[in-house]
């Protein structure tokens, strides 16, 4: 047994509180009715649907709950936002403006309806990965049907100027979709002061329980379903309500809303904390997307370490208890490297070698710790493993983060060796 | 060890408890290849005499499955002829290893072709050897 367990991953996944289990408890058992029944089983949980709409409602600072959706996740609430809204104007147009470093399920939504004849400009960032409003402006033509920019990116942490690009969209009159999977239940959530005119986030990323999406949309964004069946959901989305699930989200919404501030500082000081430990132990490791501030979020920290590869930290840090993610080739499905760390230039040798560390509100100092401790050993067992390490100490290589003006880069020396040119 | 692996036992096993890291400073022949798929880079250093493997060591900037496959090819091949050695393939290294993801197979080929690397320098630094041994086009 390793002598902690520290879970680094809340991007992924939070444990549900046990307020929200108890709360979801009888909704399993007793309280098993199907919300479009008309009868006593049925009415009791339509009344537990319509508390947690308006719950998120709150949460949102929606105008009505009647905007709120619920859905399956965050990939269906990013389908219905994007091919909804397309297919609902297809008479107005036909092109779409999203950010490069959008989440997969918008990006490969929009991808879906290109091959349907729609179009789509995908707006670049910058190193840190900042969308520029203006650019989103020059990008929009008279058939735009939709903007999509998230309000933090899930990999880097960027903190999107959405207020600004909401502004532009509201000017041109096309709805603004927000994608907040990484933000909501981490920082203040309003849809008004946004213009956002939907957006969409999932209750597991904030002590709620799987199996459950939210999508806000204001009434004014004409919306198509994309799945076919009943009326539920207004007709927006057919399907039985997982309502177990609604509910208990409902109440990690209502929790997350009230300590709110007190997770943003607690998370924050540790990020500062863990980033300081890791600067000053390990050489040769740099930070992607911007420094712990207002241009991040306070949950997480995306590290590329040189000379190492990310699934054999990640594989390493799990032997010692501590959980974290990874956005190298290695540990991608498709041995690419994240589309984030592409978009943002991020040079290929310090891709491989990424990790994503996201806190929570139950991390301790004593946890920051310990992952300082740990992984710097873990760095140094990994790179006294690596060909990449010993040629850097013998001058064939340079580093990319401090370079020393000697040698090739890494990227010149993997394609030498890789028989590309 | 934890609860669950990504990896089988001896996989893991051969990741975290690697064999044969590390150079040889006397080495007959040293191959490094890349994997231009993922990025991975092997390097794999051969000690020979009369014709035979006497000892192999690696260094790898890979994923897990990358040093287990590179840490199995150097013990498989130790011993061996270079002849033997010059048909090589990944398969014996899957084998040994008890199987590796559908995702993770191009690692033995790196493992393969990083040891075929390190018997053609070999056999370019001693080209009276060579004629005997086929090398195979690449």
């Amino acid at each position: 047994m390793p002598p902690r367990r520290v879970f680094l991953d809340h991007l992924s996944a939070t444990p549900v509180l046990p307020e929200v289990f108890e709360a979801m408890k009888p909704y399993f058992t007793e309280a098993f009715g199907n919300a479009s029944s008309l009868h006593q089983h049925g009415l009791r949980v339509r009344d537990a649907l319509l508390k947690a709409r308006e719950q998120f409602a709150a949460f949102v600072h929606a105008e009505s709950p009647d905007d709120i959706f619920f859905t399956s996740d965050g990939t269906e609430s990013a389908n219905l936002a994007i091919k909804g809204v397309a297919y609902a104007n297809q008479r107005k147009g036909n092109h779409l403006v999203v950010s490069a470093t959008e989440h997969p399920s918008v990006l490969n939504s929009v991808e879906f309806l290109e091959k349907q004849g729609f179009s789509c400009t995908r707006v670049p960032v910058d190193r840190q990965g900042f969308v520029n409003p203006a650019d989103v402006h020059a990008a929009i033509t008279d058939k735009t049907v939709l903007v999509a920019v998230h309000q933090v990116n899930h990999d880097i942490g960027t903190l999107q100027p959405i207020a600004e690009i909401g502004k532009i969209a509201a000017e041109k009159g096309i709805p603004l979709y927000v994608d907040a999977e990484a933000s909501a239940g981490w920082l203040p959530m309003d849809v008004q002061a946004m213009g956002a005119s939907l957006l969409s986030f999932s209750p597991h990323k904030f002590y709620g329980p799987k199996g459950v999406g939210v999508l806000y949309r204001h009434r004014r964004a004409r919306l198509l379903s994309i799945l076919h069946g009943g009326v539920q959901e207004g007709g927006r989305r057919a399907g039985t309500e997982n309502i177990p699930a609604i509910v208990g989200g409902g109440v990690a919404a209502e929790i997350a809303q009230r300590d709110l501030p007190g997770r943003i500082t607690h998370t924050a000081r540790l990020q500062r904390r863990l980033w300081d430990g890791l600067k000053a132990r390990i050489p040769y490791i740099q930070l992607s997307g911007p420094e712990p501030g207002p241009g991040r979020i306070s949950t997480s920290l995306n590290i590329s370490t040189e000379f190492i590869e990310g699934e054999g930290q990640l594989l390493l840090l799990d032997t010692k208890g501590i959980a974290v993610a990874s956005g190298s080739s290695c540990v991608s499905k498709s041995l690419k490297i994240s589309h984030v760390l592409g978009a943002i230039g991020l040079d290929h040798a310090l891709a491989q070698g990424n990790l994503i560390l996201s806190l929570g509100k139950d991390n301790t100092d004593e946890d920051v710790d310990y992952v300082i401790e740990t992984f710097a050993g873990i760095v140094e067992k990994l790179r006294s493993m690596s060909p990449m390490w010993d040629a850097f100490q013998m001058g064939i290589i340079d580093s990319v983060i401090s370079p020393r003006g000697q040698g090739k880069s890494f990227a010149e020396h993997a394609a030498a060796v890789s028989g590309k040119k | 060890m934890s609860d669950y692996t990504l990896y089988n036992e001896k996989v893991m096993d051969h990741f975290l408890n690697p064999r044969n890291l590390g150079d040889l400073s006397d080495a007959d022949g040293v191959g490094e290849v890349g994997a231009a798929a993922c990025g991975d880079i092997m390097k794999i250093s051969l000690k020979i005499k009369d014709g035979r493997i006497e000892d192999a060591r690696f260094k790898t900037f890979g994923c897990g499955s990358a040093i287990a496959s590179s840490s199995m090819a150097t013990e498989l091949i130790k011993g061996r002829t270079v002849e033997e050695a010059m048909s090589f393939s990944n398969q014996e290294v899957v084998n040994a290893l008890g199987g590796l993801p559908p995702v993770k197979i191009h690692c033995s080929v790196l493992a393969e072709e990083a040891l075929k690397a390190a018997l053609e320098d070999y056999l370019r630094k001693h080209p009276e050897k060579a004629p005997k041994i086929l090398v195979p086009a690449k």
